[in-house]
């Protein structure tokens, strides 16, 4: 019974409060942040494991930027080659400045 | 002996300073560049019938940038039907699918902070802030709860500051891309994943997550290209692994 009622509570159309959402989205996002470093956290990683996670991080940025400097359009492509030419000479900072502006001036010309 | 404690303490006194500092120095452009997103995520609450307090709530207890993002696009009232707000939630654990391989990532980095820093850290990681933590571990190899919090701290209360101007000045900011604000980010990740190569020289897992992101991006739905990209990079990896040659 009481299993019933909370399954018609959560899924009714009477509606839900926002911040009960807010906690759900809360509870969900928390569990993808904490249970990947748990698994790994304690254990002494292999060498093969540590290559593997080595190769994490540019993997992750690359999938979400990928859209945004292929697809996207030319100036923004133009502009993150821009970047990555400026990153090979400056400090970061100067690569990030100059590759926005770039695709500001790009995007006005184009 | 005894004289030398004092000294020794301020000496790491001001270690904590600088690695807080660099941190936030660090982090200031992905502030910045976030700050736009911000408002029209505050702006996007108003029209979806929210309150202020309660956008600055979301983005205190999820902050999570392309999630709550998505989670208002889905935000027919204030009040959601029930099957709405599991649709929002179970979307949302799917944007944020990402952060399990990222935390495994991290993982052998930060296990040596202490707890007060390490578990909030985690608590408010996004792709920013662990972007330039892996990146100080690998470059600088000098990672420490200062740096953390440095990273961390400005840019979580960066986010809950312009969510709220977002909700009083909403549609000031109709479209970052005048500025080049949805530009930083970009560039920001360019430069990143230039450093990240220079240091180990392999392009592969980047081409194939870069080919698998644009592909997924085309036939599954919302940012699921992410995660696909992501797994099909690190697979690639994972086969193109070679045991280090002992001689």
């Amino acid at each position: 019974m009481n299993d019933m009622s909370l399954f018609q509570e959560l899924y009714s159309d009477a509606g839900v409060a926002p911040w009960l959402v807010m906690v759900g989205m809360a509870v969900v996002t928390s569990a993808t942040r904490f249970s990947g470093y748990w698994a790994l956290g304690r254990r002494r990683l292999s060498a093969r494991t540590e290559s593997v996670l080595a190769a994490v991080p540019a993997s992750v940025l690359t999938a979400i930027v990928a859209p945004m400097v292929l697809a996207t359009g030319f100036s923004e492509s133009l502009a993150a080659l821009i970047t990555i030419a400026l990153a090979w000479r400056f400090p970061t900072l100067v690569a990030i400045a100059g590759g926005v502006a770039s695709v500001v001036v790009l995007r006005n010309l184009i | 002996m005894k004289t030398h404690r004092p000294h020794s303490d301020s000496l790491k006194q001001q270690e904590a300073h600088a690695g807080f500092f660099s941190g936030c120095l660090d982090i200031l452009p992905m502030a910045v560049g976030a700050a736009p997103f911000g408002v029209i995520i505050g702006a996007m609450a108003i029209q979806a019938g929210l309150e202020p307090w309660e956008i600055v709530f979301m983005g205190a207890v999820v902050f999570a940038g392309a999630a709550q993002f998505i989670a208002l696009d889905m935000w027919t009232s204030a009040l959601l039907p029930g099957s709405v707000a599991l649709a929002i939630i179970g979307t949302t654990l799917m944007v944020n699918l990402r952060h399990i391989l990222m935390g495994a990532a991290a993982a052998p980095h930060i296990r040596g902070i202490t707890p007060w820093v390490r578990y909030p850290y985690l608590y408010v990681m996004a792709d920013e802030t662990w972007a330039m933590t892996i990146r100080r571990a690998r470059v600088n190899n000098d990672l420490g709860p200062a740096y953390l919090a440095g990273l961390a701290l400005p840019f979580y209360l960066n986010w809950l500051v312009w969510s709220y101007v977002g909700t009083q000045i909403g549609d000031v900011i109709n479209d970052p891309a005048v500025y080049g604000f949805d530009f930083v980010f970009t560039a920001v990740f360019v430069t990143l994943i230039f450093g990240f190569w220079k240091a180990d020289r392999h392009l592969l897992p980047i081409i194939v997550s870069a080919m698998i992101a644009l592909l997924a991006r085309e036939v599954l739905p919302g940012t699921w290209y992410i995660f696909a990209g992501s797994v099909a990079g690190v697979l690639t990896a994972i086969i193109t692994y070679r045991e280090p040659s002992h001689e």
